[in-house]
């Protein structure tokens, strides 16, 4: 379709219709002009999907995909301004969208992402002519979407090495927020920008942002209220507050990326040794007892792990009355594995140290006990049973082989 | 505490109906089939409870971990250890009521007291020593009668082993009922005694009663009297000389003469035996390398 200069649809009516009909044109031309072009005029050309530039970059578009997409009542020239009529220049200049979009472009100014590529916004939102609003499922930041988006650049080795970067698309794929993305389809699950943000993604060690380490319990609880709550009231919580950055937040005992279902065993399993380095002495005397020694055998996760008995997230002092490690609490607390809990069994000590003659003595000497005999027994008949099988030796050396049972 | 076995030829149906197959050597009959079975049961289900146990001592080992998961994990190791452990307690109450039925209901003499008891004696210190100094070429060789002293001590060191590893053993699987007549501590206690005592059960077992009994030069490669019943005219002179002129001289010598042992089942036995002893010795290895690995 050719493109018709203004003016040319008015001869021949009269004179007084004729300007008001000429002020009209004029005054909706361009409009019509424009649209002629979004919809028609380049789409003449442009519609073959398979057209390429000079250089071999696909100059094609998705009729149809354009104009369901969030831009498709926009004109090709609102986008390419550097575009203003046919034919126009091999190299028009490149799109920029943070006319219309500054305050998103200003976010990404400030983000870890500023230096990304040419091309940041597509990068992310895809093709440019099919760009959908994010509650759209075709949408490339459509929240079931994202972590694969994300994952084009974050799941590849080479540039998390590039980067410096932990390569943490396929353990969060794996972890309990991932299955809910990927398998369960929850909208609601966390995604990548739930704890990032979008535009203005900053570095973790960035204290604006939401991964850096005293914003976390509140990224975390922005789906988590409850359990912010409670985290908050425990000892771990109020250190936080307090500013004591050795202090653990949601991330530190349940991972970043590869959060596990609290109830599996391999979540039990990997964070008793999460509480131990910081607890060391506690985690040491914790290993002694049969409730690690049973537990690191797997099959057989129920045994009491750290948080079965300091509780998870509201952890208090053993002098607090509401502790579930507090002294009136405890029958009721080893009850819940050992129904038959009472005040002598419950004077068990589930990090108790053979080996400090201060704090068990009674422990200890039973300990050096058993070690004495243990020693001595094996010492003593250690030497005997060498000397006798020395003796033996030279004996049957003198006399030929003799006395071994013949029976058949 | 004595396995006088009398002469019960009538109880090795192992050897019914296979022809004599040699005249040449006399067999007698040391053991009776029902302490060679209670031998039996007391080492598999002790290597049953060692081979579980192990792993939960040294759970921090990568074998024990390993092996652990290959049979199903903590539950299937823990299942299998009480289940041996409850075959073994039913062992241990078998040889008290055997001990209890043969002295007091059948009056039999020498239980508790006398060359054929298990209780310690006088003789048995002087054997200790005399043993010592013939081992450094001091002295000569001591003779023994039915049981030696490192046999009455193998015997005790099991007797109380039981005891209190059994003892430990049920008050942690019973530890609320336990707990109604023990002290708060004591649940802390058991375990290390549970720990300690087993390992030394198995350290003994399978370092000092392997090469006492077994390896040593004069059984090498294995003692098969305990598996058979019987031993030839020969080894029963030389190794228990006293108890062998002791029966000779009271006219008792004929009646323990038995048939010599049919040749399959000393091959049976020898396969069982040596397997035991392989998997003893792969057990001490790790005992060794799970102590020593984490001390």
């Amino acid at each position: 379709m050719k493109a018709y200069p203004p003016g040319t649809e008015a001869q021949g009516i009269g004179p007084g219709w004729r300007t008001l009909a000429a002020a009209l044109v004029l005054l909706l031309l361009p409009c019509f002009s424009s649209m002629l072009r979004a919809q028609t005029d380049c789409l003449a050309c442009h519609a073959d999907k398979t057209m390429q530039d000079a250089s071999g970059h696909s100059v094609g578009v998705d009729a149809d995909l354009f104009h369901s997409s969030i831009h498709g009542s926009l004109s090709c020239t609102d986008c390419h301004t550097s575009i203003k009529e046919y034919p126009h220049p091999d190299k028009p200049v490149a799109v920029t969208c943070v006319a219309c979009h500054a305050d998103q472009a200003a976010g990404i100014a400030g983000s870890v992402h500023a230096s990304a590529s040419a091309h940041p916004c597509t990068s992310c939102h895809g093709d440019a002519h099919a760009i959908f609003p994010k509650d759209d499922a075709r949408s490339a930041v459509y929240p079931l979407n994202i972590p694969r988006t994300c994952g084009t650049c974050h799941a590849s080795e080479a540039l998390a090495k590039k980067y410096g970067l932990q390569n943490v698309y396929s353990v969060y794929m794996d972890s309990i927020h991932g299955y809910a993305v990927s398998k369960e389809g929850l909208l609601v699950a966390a995604n990548c920008m739930s704890c990032h943000g979008s535009h203005h993604i900053l570095s973790h060690k960035d204290p604006q942002s939401p991964t850096y380490k005293t914003n976390i319990p509140n990224t975390c609880g922005t789906c988590h209220g409850g359990v912010e709550a409670e985290y908050s009231s425990g000892v771990h919580g109020k250190a936080v507050a307090a500013g004591n950055l050795a202090a653990p937040v949601c991330s530190d005992c349940h991972t970043a990326h590869a959060i596990l279902q609290p109830t599996l065993a391999d979540f039990r399993m990997q964070s008793t040794p999460i509480c131990g380095s910081c607890h060391k002495g506690r985690f040491a005397t914790y290993q002694d007892t049969f409730h690690s020694q049973l537990g690191l055998l797997g099959g057989y996760v129920q045994t009491a792990r750290c948080w079965d008995c300091h509780g998870a997230h509201d952890i208090r002092p053993a002098s607090d009355p509401a502790s579930p490690v507090n002294k009136a609490n405890l029958i009721k607390t080893c009850g819940r594995c050992h129904a038959d809990a009472n005040t002598s069994f419950v004077q068990y000590q589930p990090h108790a140290n053979p080996r400090n003659r201060k704090l068990n003595p009674a422990l200890y000497f039973t300990r050096f006990f058993m070690n004495l005999l243990l020693w001595s027994v094996l010492g003593f008949f250690s030497l005997h049973t060498l000397l006798w099988f020395i003796r033996s030796k030279r004996e049957q050396g003198r006399n030929g082989p003799t006395g071994e049972a013949k029976h058949d | 505490m004595t396995d006088e076995t009398g002469a019960r030829p009538a109880q090795q149906p192992e050897s019914s109906g296979q022809p004599q197959a040699s005249g040449k050597e006399k067999y007698y009959v040391r053991f009776t089939l029902a302490q060679r079975y209670l031998h039996v049961v007391l080492f598999t289900s002790f290597l049953g409870l060692a081979a579980t146990g192990l792993p939960m001592r040294f759970s921090d080992n990568p074998t024990a971990r390993f092996f652990a998961r290959e049979v199903g994990g903590f539950g299937a190791i823990l299942f299998f250890h009480k289940f041996c452990a409850v075959v073994l307690t039913l062992a241990f109450l078998y040889h008290l009521k055997d001990i209890a039925t043969r002295s007091f209901v059948h009056k039999e003499k020498g239980i508790f007291w006398g060359p054929t008891s298990m209780v310690p004696n006088w003789k048995d210190a002087q054997d200790l020593i005399g043993h010592l100094r013939w081992f450094v070429g001091l002295g000569p060789k001591p003779q023994f009668e039915r049981y030696a002293y490192w046999e009455k001590f193998d015997y005790w060191a099991v007797f109380w082993g039981m005891l209190v590893i059994g003892f430990s053993g049920y008050a942690m699987w019973f530890a609320p009922f336990f707990a109604k007549f023990l002290p708060g501590w004591a649940l802390n206690a058991v375990l290390v005694i549970h720990g300690e005592e087993a390992l030394l059960a198995i350290l003994f077992i399978f370092s000092i009663h392997f090469v006492n009994t077994h390896l040593r030069p004069d059984s090498f490669p294995m003692d098969m009297v305990i598996f058979t019943g019987k031993e030839t005219d020969e080894e029963f002179q030389k190794k228990r000389t006293l108890e062998y002129r002791r029966l000779a001289a009271q006219g008792k010598l004929e009646a323990k003469v038995g048939e010599k042992p049919v040749y399959w089942w000393v091959n049976f036995a020898r396969v069982v035996g040596f397997t035991a002893i392989l998997i003893g010795l792969v057990l001490l290895v790790l005992t060794l390398i799970g102590y020593f690995g984490n001390a």
